[in-house]
């Protein structure tokens, strides 16, 4: 039996698999249907969908993690995204050159709209930078907007929470050269098309603003690849059954890791939608730098 | 007795186990293709892992009726054999096998029993559910069996567990659903009642644990033991039986008076679910 979807919840079920010699992955994974001539297909995680249907299920998705997004978070790292994340915005180094109007994509539980105030607020005693954290999927954005409930910045111009899809900002609500920093973390991956969210963070950004995005990527060295690829698929979707009770979700997760580009394509692509990026290397001078062997990366470019 | 062991290995042959690889992965342990639907394959790690992980989420919330069902399935290893072999070895448990019946809303006919007069064992059971305001839709489907009609078997134990409350007039509390446990325990022998038996009493007040022990303790012991096994019960053909000719039939009678609380809201919320599930714009729905 053919199936393109499958509902995310607890009882979803799980026919079987395409034969051994095309791509698959262990069990819980549907038949592709054979395309018709006329419909664009994308992945998601490792099952082909036609196009229109990923927004959809991703929404699935995170409406069923939101409320577990963060504990999650901690658990299936370990704490360690809380360095990742670090590391990101004191790169960026927000309201070094004076206020700034930054905007987050992807950014629902505002980690890293939380971190970017307080920096500016702790290294330039900056308090009128502003962060605008958009998000498709309205369970994210209400759990972020509770998590700044708590903080200083609850009912203050610097933080604002807009629900929005990435690769189509509405023009009246995000006008063109608007923002000095365009940051998405642990997002871009979920995105049906990866290269509208480019062009419209190329669009809203002011010319000297800067693109940065944090995501998980390809992990080079064979040894470590092995021990990540065991931890992502044995560990993790258990962990997600237990802690969370959903075991698709994070199954999803891990695959859709793998389904996203490599550092330098992904880099490409940003060349590709307008932004200088370095060189085609990691590193200092190069297009992306790479965190813990290549598990996350942090792609940067400025729109000239 | 040996014809039908034989019968029943050759009929219930392991399908062959393909151990596949991962695409672009190196995996040091491989896991197997599903056999049945709902089947998660978990190589020796991850069932170790998913062990001890649902055991202390079944301890530390037992409202996560899939923790509590992931252990029994992981647990229930060798002995969901001689629970199927007891099932060939009645008529009634032979059919149960063949016909393999769900025992859910969408298959029973729920108005036809609410119909039924009372002493009956179709409106006793919907009386029960009522009364405890749970429904049968909610039973966590079998994942971590890996053969099919054993699967099958820990499935229909999954869903006659209710009818066994019904039949002893037990409601869904913790006492005594622990008495219930100690039942099954002796009666089929499934280690997780034996487990949840032994560590669950530990989460009741001191005065609730004595009279467990006092009371239904002996009566489970007793009555489990000398019972014939419940596990061969085809409880759907069985909607207009008297409740009372049922228990005699099998060898078991009533334990002590248990206390009853307010219904919970289990039903409620999964009938919300099915009518916003139906409700919704069918955009994501299965063929």
């Amino acid at each position: 039996m053919h199936s393109v979807t499958r509902s995310l919840t607890r009882h979803s079920c799980r026919r079987t698999p395409c034969s051994s010699a095309t791509l698959f992955v262990r069990h819980n994974h549907t038949q592709p249907t054979p395309n018709s001539n006329n419909s664009r297909t994308t992945h998601f995680g490792f099952q082909t969908i036609p196009e229109e249907q990923k927004e959809t299920m991703v929404k699935g998705v995170f409406n069923s993690v939101a409320s577990s997004y963060d504990v999650m978070n901690d658990a299936m790292s370990m704490g360690v995204h809380r360095l990742w994340k670090d590391d990101f915005v004191s790169t960026l180094k927000p309201g070094r050159k004076g206020p700034i109007r930054c905007i987050d994509l992807a950014g629902g539980t505002g980690d890293i709209a939380l971190r970017i105030l307080d920096h500016a607020r702790e290294q330039y005693a900056d308090r009128e930078t502003t962060v605008d954290v958009v998000d498709i999927n309205a369970e994210m954005l209400k759990e972020g907007y509770k998590r700044f409930k708590k903080t200083m910045y609850h009912n203050t111009p610097q933080i604002s929470f807009i629900e929005s899809n990435a690769q189509a900002l509405p023009e009246e609500t995000f006008p063109s050269n608007t923002y000095d920093l365009y940051t998405i973390a642990f997002g871009i991956r979920n995105c049906t098309s990866v290269p509208d969210v480019l062009k419209e963070a190329y669009r809203v950004l002011k010319p000297g603003g800067t693109f940065a995005c944090l995501e998980f990527s390809k992990v080079n060295n064979p040894l470590l690849s092995m021990m990540y690829d065991q931890y992502s698929f044995s560990v993790i979707p258990i962990m997600g059954s237990i802690l969370a009770g959903d075991r698709d979700s994070y199954q999803y997760l891990v695959e859709s890791i793998r389904k996203f580009p490599g550092q330098p394509d992904f880099a490409q692509m940003i060349r590709d939608a307008g932004f200088s990026t370095g060189e085609m290397h990691e590193g200092r001078g190069g297009a992306w730098r790479d965190l813990w062997g290549g598990i996350a990366s942090i792609h940067t470019g400025v729109k000239l | 007795m040996s014809l039908l062991r034989t019968a029943a290995r050759q009929r219930c042959r392991f399908p062959t186990i393909k151990t596949v690889a991962c695409f672009s992965q190196s995996r040091i342990v491989k896991t197997q293709q599903p056999l049945y639907e709902g089947h998660i394959p978990l190589n020796w790690f991850e069932k170790a892992l998913m062990a001890v992980g649902s055991s202390y989420m079944s301890l530390a919330n037992p409202r996560r009726g899939d923790m509590v069902a992931a252990i029994g399935d992981l647990t229930a290893g060798p002995v969901l054999p001689r629970l199927r072999d007891t099932m060939l070895e009645s008529k009634e448990g032979r059919t149960i096998l063949k016909e393999r019946p769900r025992i859910s809303t969408r298959t029973v006919d729920m108005a036809k029993l609410a119909l039924l007069p009372e002493g009956t064992m179709g409106r006793a059971y919907i009386n029960w559910l009522e009364r405890c305001g749970v429904t049968p839709d909610t039973r966590e489907p079998v994942h971590y069996v890996n053969d099919p009609e054993l699967a099958y078997v820990m499935q229909r134990y999954r869903e006659c567990h209710d009818l066994y409350h019904c039949l002893f007039n037990l409601p869904v509390n913790v006492e005594s659903e622990l008495a219930l446990k100690f039942f099954e325990f002796a009666n089929l022998g499934l280690p997780m009642a034996g487990f949840a038996a032994a560590f669950g009493h530990l989460r009741l007040s001191s005065e609730r644990r004595e009279r467990l022990f006092r009371e239904y303790v002996p009566w489970a012991m007793k009555c489990g033991t000398s019972a014939k096994s419940l596990i061969t019960v085809y409880w759907e053909k069985r909607w207009e039986q008297d409740v009372e000719k049922i228990k005699e039939e099998f060898g078991v009678w009533d334990p002590p008076a248990a206390r009853w609380g307010k219904p919970l809201n289990e039903a409620q919320l999964a009938a919300q679910k099915r009518q916003q599930a139906e409700a919704a714009p069918p955009s994501t729905s299965q063929p």
